[in-house]
């Protein structure tokens, strides 16, 4: 309140959008998001870190005990038990990703409707959340590794090319769902069920060398776009001379256009629904 | 501020229009719009109206109207919350992107992490956020509690960040809605001086509210909205007549029921006054609350019975009361003659924002109903709220019962 300011130039009011008022602030709103978020999770209780722990941990141990003892669905692949607990965790950061931006949007009704607040920061920071989550996880996945023998390999750097397609999809399904969940209020009951769908429909309680003798449902697997990601990551990971390649296991080209053509869509379907609905976003809720 | 160079825009729109297309029948899930082959069908609510005005840099405006009148739509539309159908808003500046305290504030953190977060909303870099947390804390008399969740805070004490947090954000334009209501009375007499302050300031606020008091006290100009379309724009007591005019006017179909034209009796005026006989909007809860209304009649009226009552902001009427002419005179009215209520009324109302609803039956029946306005007056209880709607006094003892003490020291489970 002291000197007046400079003139000031009348500039049009951009109304409500997905990115609005400036890269700037908008990076630096998804970043104290996700950070609160996620420091609320880990360190606001007493337990803590070691609580959020104990879900990825206990569903280790009892599939573990299903898949090595009982179902013996592991077969001959080396290093059963930690290709399991590596997948889990990074499955964790889709289904945490996905599964907490369906209902982000609409749970965030006070600051959509109350304040001009870049819309995409919302399904954004459950996703970067669910990141951390995935970051300090991979702390105790390398830890088993170690612990169960696996040799390190100079390909665990490449860990990163294939997280950053893992998470586009993942932020592109984020978009789209936070946002149709606004107009259809079921979008998030029917994506329980696809993510669960989704989960059996992608190597990750089983290794895909177990359908050795059915082509044809493996081609079709690798035409879901996670599959060639998480069997990439496996052999990279974990992977021994005996890994099947992405190539291989698809048997053709076909499978694995169709799982780009996938990719693809919902990347491209998640930003256009997503900047669609922006504007009109607070007078649906 | 004495500036000779003409008066630079802060705010100006032009043109703006907004509709609401309200469903006749709602679709909100995907099983119902797969599953239904027919269209649904469209009410178009018209909110705003080809809305054109021009809010000057360093002016306090006023924006005034009933519920309803679209004053809402509009500080959405100017804080970028709602898109606007057509024309278009230009600012000057930046704008504190809020129009409602509080909004934002996370429960979990601590104040110190909500105000870093909403400066950040605001616009503000972190590293400007968090140097500005003493002011704000030191404003709001918080300093104490800068690491206490705000879920331990009373609502006295958000209120108090929220509001020094919006006027720390140092934003050139200021969207105010309803602030005044809130906190308590020491606290409400800051915030006017701050008021005061941004009025002199070339900051510009665009303030929504229904106090008329608080409009004529701190704008310069105002505008009164009705059905999305400005009633009046001018001076802020010019306007604030207006709206309390067009609060009493009989509007034919406005209220439950159709009074085809010019009413027998009309309201002149209503008002609250504390113990000293003083016009009041804010009253302190539990304090003195005397009433007071004026009617006249423009035909004869038999029996004229005139009612009151209170809805809260819930929607709730919490009390009402009706009155008849003092015995001793003819229980009727002629054309030309003043009628004058006044009393006290008890004040066991809890905090909030109140609406008053009036009414005028002829011949004590409240079938004939000469008058019914839903809408005369707004007013707010502060102070500490406790359960409720209402708070009843009592007398209720807290004793311990004689008969059943602890003689052998083992108190209820002495038995053995």
């Amino acid at each position: 309140m002291s000197a007046e300011p400079a003139n000031l130039e009348l500039r049009e009011v951009p109304g409500p959008s997905a990115l609005g008022g400036g890269r700037h602030r908008f990076f630096e709103l998804l970043w104290l998001m996700s950070v609160t978020e996620f420091k609320r999770t880990f360190f606001g209780t007493v337990l803590g870190y070691v609580w959020s722990l104990m879900r990825p941990l206990l569903l280790f141990a009892v599939l573990l005990v299903v898949f090595t003892r009982i179902i013996k669905i592991g077969g001959s692949t080396p290093h059963y038990e930690v290709l399991l607990l590596f997948n889990i965790v990074l499955f964790g950061l889709f289904q945490e990703g996905t599964g907490g931006a369906v209902a982000s949007v609409v749970g965030q009704e006070g600051i959509v409707r109350k304040t001009q607040f870049p819309r995409l920061v919302i399904p954004l920071s459950v996703v970067l959340t669910a990141l951390f989550t995935l970051g300090l996880n991979m702390i105790i996945v390398f830890v088993f590794m170690i612990a169960f023998g696996v040799t390190p390999m100079w390909t665990w750097l490449l860990f990163p090319v294939i997280l950053l397609p893992f998470l586009v999809l993942t932020c592109a399904l984020a978009m789209l769902l936070s946002a149709l969940n606004v107009r259809f209020r079921d979008v998030a009951i029917i994506w329980i069920v696809i993510a669960t769908a989704l989960n059996y429909a992608t190597p990750i309680i089983y290794p895909l060398s177990i359908l050795e003798n059915d082509p044809t449902l493996r081609h079709l697997l690798m035409a879901n776009p996670l599959t060639p990601i998480f069997q990439q990551a496996h052999i990279w990971m974990i992977g021994s001379a005996e890994t099947e390649s992405v190539w291989a296991a698809a048997g053709g080209p076909l499978p694995l256009i169709v799982a780009a053509a996938i990719y693809v869509g919902v990347c491209v379907a998640g930003v256009w629904v997503f900047n669609r609905e922006a504007p009109r976003i607070a007078e649906q809720l | 501020m004495t500036t000779h160079a003409p008066p630079q825009v802060a705010i100006e729109v032009s043109g703006v229009e907004k509709t609401f297309r309200i469903p006749t029948q709602r679709v909100d899930s995907l099983k119902e719009r797969l599953t239904t082959f027919s269209q649904p069908g469209y009410r178009e609510l018209h909110a705003l109206r080809d809305l054109t005005f021009e809010v000057e840099r360093g002016e306090f405006f006023g924006i005034v109207g009933r519920n309803g009148s679209g004053k809402s739509t509009l500080l959405k539309i100017l804080a970028s919350i709602y898109a606007a159908d057509a024309g278009r808003v230009r600012m000057a500046g930046r704008l504190a992107p809020f129009i409602e305290l509080g909004v934002g504030f996370n429960n979990e953190l601590t104040a110190r992490e909500n105000v870093e977060l909403n400066g950040v909303m605001m616009g503000l870099t972190r590293r400007d956020a968090r140097s500005r947390l003493d002011a704000v804390l030191e404003f709001a008399e918080l300093e104490e509690f800068v690491d206490l969740k705000l879920k331990n805070y009373s609502s006295g004490m958000l209120v108090r960040l929220a509001f020094s947090m919006m006027i720390q954000s140092d934003a050139e334009i200021l969207l105010i809605d309803e602030v005044l209501a809130v906190g308590d009375a020491s606290f409400q007499q800051k915030c006017a001086d701050v008021f005061h302050e941004i009025r002199d300031s070339p900051r510009t606020v665009v303030f929504v509210t229904h106090d008329m008091s608080a409009v004529e006290q701190y704008c310069h100009r105002a505008m009164l909205l009705h059905d999305g379309g400005i009633r009046a724009f001018g001076p802020a007591d010019e306007v604030a007549r207006s709206y309390l005019r067009l609060n009493f006017e009989q509007a034919p179909g406005e209220g439950d029921a159709d009074m085809g034209g010019m009413a027998d009796i009309t309201l002149l005026d209503v008002w609250l006054e504390n113990g000293q006989g003083e016009r009041i909007t804010n009253v302190e809860k539990g304090s003195e609350l005397r009433f007071g209304a004026s009617f006249e009649a423009h035909r004869h009226v038999d029996g004229p019975s005139f009612g009151f009552a209170f809805d809260n902001a819930d929607g709730v009427e919490v009390t009402g009361f009706g009155v008849s002419l003092a015995e001793g005179a003819p229980d009727a009215v002629e054309p030309g003659q003043r009628i004058r209520l006044g009393g006290e009324i008890e004040n066991r109302l809890e905090p909030g924002r109140y609406v008053t609803k009036c009414w005028v039956h002829r011949e004590h029946n409240i079938v004939n109903l000469v008058l019914h306005s839903p809408h005369v007056l707004d007013f707010v209880v502060y102070g500490k709220e406790g359960a409720g709607v209402v708070s009843l006094d009592h007398e209720i003892d807290a004793t311990v019962e004689a008969g059943a003490s602890a003689d052998d020291g083992a108190g209820v489970e002495g038995q053995r």
